[in-house]
């Protein structure tokens, strides 16, 4: 009987504490923790690295730089085309000499005064080996980078030739080689100018970063959350048209999505690919579904005589040809990907150096030419293809045992390309950087700026950052030095392109799909996009 | 009593530094983690090998080893890679896990022994199938599809709840502790089911009976407690369990704990994290398992240590 009267009490404990939570599921939502105002809540992850701009190379860390920093371009949202922000004008007769002059009346968000110094100070603290900074190389055009980041040894300077202060609005920039596109690239967060208080007392910017963008910090608990209010006191004409965003860090992206169902977030901007198939019932019109700067490509690896000997590019070819890239973004990503006809992204645009179809025939799928291919070019190194990738994090198994299928179908054989996962990004990254790839490999590129240059010369360029395949072409790199030489936008562009056949014709790497951002909202915002990054824009949605 | 104690945190010293070199060599064992921090490309090797001086992975790993307990033992646990020393990350992620064990704890304890006991007393009966195949159930089912499950119930479809966790309170903490607790809790009942089915036939429970005790006080007094060791035993070893094995339900119901700082820590192949946080577990285990012996003496008075 005893027994009876525990069991009930248990019960009733359970409904109290549930009825408890339920009343405490009233308050306190969508308000952003209480913070009132027409502020929104929005999904985040942890970022990997500490906030500075010059060390901040993920999605992530990215975001809230993007809400609290404007450098001297800004991107433009929709178009992606580079805009004078900070700049009033970035000179240049050469493309080697450029006088940057700044806009009077930027301060930053503690009232410190943007000067010229503002920028030379950040970019020579960005670049110094000292610092570690992990997007040091992006400083690399600039003269006198050898000299503050030596590929070994010590450094043998502390800032940068290349950059003088003229006077408080004016400094010059001078590069190692000609670079035309190099105004453009100061868009890119690196390039942000820092305040003093940043050099003074890091550990105290770092806990909390001042910067000069539409908005401010107001808290930041790491690991957790971040509150950034709107900066009443915003010189530009972007300033933020809510109160602020709560940024929330999740621990799983299917559990944000579940939070917006529930109503308790107002913007997700990774929708989890198992839930791709509900969204449009979810969410009606409040999806989100946009092209980025984002490019899947397969990687070989050039160091392994057997995919570098003459005919290997016969097989490659092949294999692209083998895959039927309309099926599996219809499928598998329910078109958040586009099959890829190039080796760029939509979000360039026809100027920007976007050409779709200069894949020609090489990415139609076409499974009879493609057999014939991969035997003319000797076959499949070693009989097996076996594409490695991280198995950690998107949805990599799928796609590749999909692309994999595909190549079985075409060339008749079930055992001609299986997938290969690796553990842990980390570890992948590992395995890529010791070149001890024996096989093709998934390779992502998201852009840093929207530029054709960045496609290109980052991954093919012989001995660049990202070319981890090691591929080497002197025509190419000859094209590319050539185009970043030429002073007028078309001609540049078009040279690239000329590279971006050279590419193609020695199918370097396979281009698949340009991947698209996805995002999902509540019903009180509107106003809500994404920029090429994939990044909400966040100062332009509206609240309630 | 006291230099059993005293034995026993002794012994606790080799298995101590055993696990965490284990750990150790199982963490580097996955590669250089400098690797995976530069994103879709290599870090540029003047920077990797600054970013591998400065974390001290440019040293044989006997000697990291050594330097990394000898900071530990000053209490130095290193940093995390964003900048965070990894003291920081435990004192926001343990208080929170902590809580979500003691709301699981508390449902094994009240729900699990209490059904235990009355499907013990009612061998047979309607109530103790019920109970059994309930159990049985439970434990089946994975704890992702109860934890999916319930929070797509309570928290979207009926509103009940808030499908995910904000700041770790403890009412927030109810329905994670119990989807944690679940499988748990169905063994702690099939154990005190059994165990006091098996102890009702005994002798002292009939003297009990015989003497005109109240029928409370024999099942509460006599037949509970010398029924509980095997259950004290299972929840004090589950402790442990349950505080490294969130990782699903943290996952599901985003609670910030222990189980999501490891798992992160492993993604990231932040060796600072992980051992720190494989090393404070092991303790907690260790901890656990001693106070689990002392209460069996508690329990029942046979049993003496010397």
């Amino acid at each position: 009987m005893r027994g009876f009267a525990h069991v009930r009490w248990a019960a009733g404990a359970v409904a109290t504490a549930l009825a408890i939570t339920s009343c405490g599921g009233g308050w306190g939502w969508g308000g952003g923790g209480g913070n009132g105002g027409a502020v929104l809540s929005s999904s985040w992850g942890d970022p990997q690295n500490p906030l500075e701009p010059a060390n901040t190379n993920e999605v992530q860390g990215g975001k809230v730089l993007d809400m609290i920093f404007r450098g001297l371009k800004k991107y433009d949202p929709r178009t992606g085309r580079a805009q004078d922000w900070l700049a009033r004008s970035i000179v240049t007769r050469d493309s080697r000499h450029f006088t940057v002059r700044i806009k009077d009346g930027w301060t930053f968000s503690d009232g410190e005064r943007i000067t010229a110094r503002s920028f030379v100070d950040a970019w020579n603290y960005g670049a110094s080996l000292r610092n570690n900074q992990k997007n040091a190389y992006f400083f690399g055009y600039i003269d006198g980078y050898d000299q503050v980041h030596p590929d070994s040894g010590t450094q043998r300077a502390d800032t940068l030739s290349g950059l003088k202060v003229l006077d408080d609005r004016t400094f010059t920039v001078t590069l190692n080689q000609k670079f035309s596109g190099f105004p453009d690239t100061l868009g890119y967060v690196a390039f942000a100018p820092l305040p003093r208080v940043f050099f003074t007392d890091h550990a105290a910017w770092v806990r909390k970063p001042v910067g000069n963008g539409p908005y401010a910090i107001a808290s930041y608990t790491k690991g957790a959350q971040m509150y950034l209010r709107k900066w009443d006191g915003y010189p530009g004409p972007d300033s933020a048209r809510n109160d602020g965003v709560t940024l929330l860090v999740y621990t799983d992206s299917n559990t944000a999505y579940t939070d917006l169902l529930a109503g308790n977030l107002d913007l997700v901007d990774d929708i989890p690919a198992a839930q791709l198939k509900n969204v449009g019932g979810d969410l009606g019109g409040r999806y989100i579904n946009s092209p980025a700067g984002i490019i899947q490509t397969i990687a070989f690896p050039y160091y392994d005589k057997a995919w570098n000997r003459p005919g290997a590019e016969k097989v490659r070819t092949g294999l692209s040809m083998a895959i039927n890239r309309r099926q599996i973004t219809d499928t598998i990503f329910r078109k958040t990907r586009t099959p890829a006809t190039d080796w760029t992204s939509p979000v360039l645009g026809a100027d920007g150096g976007f050409k779709p179809g200069l894949c020609g025939a090489a990415c139609d799928y076409d499974p009879a030419r493609a057999k014939k291919l991969i035997e003319d070019g000797g076959g499949i190194p070693g009989g097996r293809l076996r594409i490695t990738y991280n198995a950690d994090s998107g949805s990599h198994k799928e796609w590749i045992d999909a692309v994999c299928n595909s190549i079985n179908n075409a060339l008749g054989n079930d055992k001609a390309c299986v997938g290969n996962p690796v553990g842990t990004f980390a570890d992948f990254r590992n395995r890529i950087g010791q070149h001890k790839m024996t096989g093709p490999f998934r390779a992502g590129w998201q852009m840093d700026y929207p530029l054709i240059q960045n496609f290109l010369q980052p991954l093919y360029y012989t001995g660049a950052s990202s070319n981890d395949g090691k591929w080497s072409n002197g025509d190419f790199d000859r094209l590319v030095d050539r185009a970043n030489a030429e002073t007028r936008p078309a001609t540049s562009v078009a040279v690239f392109q000329q590279a971006e056949k050279v590419v193609r014709d020695n199918m370097a790497a396979i281009p698949l799909w340009y991947q698209n951002g996805s995002a999902g909202y509540s019903d009180r915002l509107s106003d809500v996009a994404l920029n090429p990054f994939s990044v909400p824009v966040y100062n332009e949605i509206k609240v309630g | 009593m006291g230099r059993y104690v005293l034995r026993r945190l002794l012994q606790m010293i080799p298995v101590f530094v055993g696990a965490t070199m284990l750990i150790f060599l199982m963490v580097n064992v996955m590669g250089d983690p400098v690797a995976g921090l530069c994103g879709e490309q290599s870090c540029d090797p003047a920077t990797a090998a600054q970013l591998k001086r400065e974390f001290g992975l440019d040293k044989p790993l006997w000697q990291q080893y050594v330097t990394y307990m000898g900071n530990v033992f000053t209490g130095d646990f290193g940093t995390a890679f964003n900048g965070q020393p990894v003291t920081e990350l435990m004192a926001t992620a343990f208080p929170v896990t902590i809580r979500l064990t003691i709301v699981a704890v508390f449902f094994e304890i009240v729900i699990g022994i209490t059904l235990g006991v009355v499907t013990g007393l009612r061998r047979g009966r309607p109530v103790d199938s019920g109970v059994l195949l309930a159990t049985l159930v439970v434990i089946s089912v994975p704890t992702f599809v109860t934890g999916l499950l319930l929070q797509l119930l309570l928290g979207i479809r009926w509103h009940w709840i808030r499908p995910s966790v904000r700041y770790g309170t403890f009412d927030e903490l109810i329905v994670p502790g119990l989807v944690l607790a679940s499988v748990s809790l169905a063994y702690v009942t099939r154990l005190t089911r059994t165990s006091i089915a098996e102890n009702k036939r005994s002798d002292y429970v009939r003297t009990a009976i015989a003497k005109g005790l109240p029928r409370h006080r024999v099942v509460t007094r006599h037949l509970l407690r010398n029924s509980l060791i095997p259950v004290v035993t299972f929840i004090g070893t589950d402790i442990g369990a349950l505080m490294g094995g969130a990782i699903v339900t943290e996952r599901i119901f985003n609670i910030h704990g222990v189980g999501y700082q490891l798992y992160q820590g492993i993604l990231r192949q932040n060796t600072q994290t992980v051992v720190g946080f494989v090393t404070v577990l092991v303790l907690v285990f260790l901890v656990a398992n001693l106070l689990v012996d002392l209460l069996y003496a508690v329990l029942d008075p046979r049993i003496r240590y010397a």
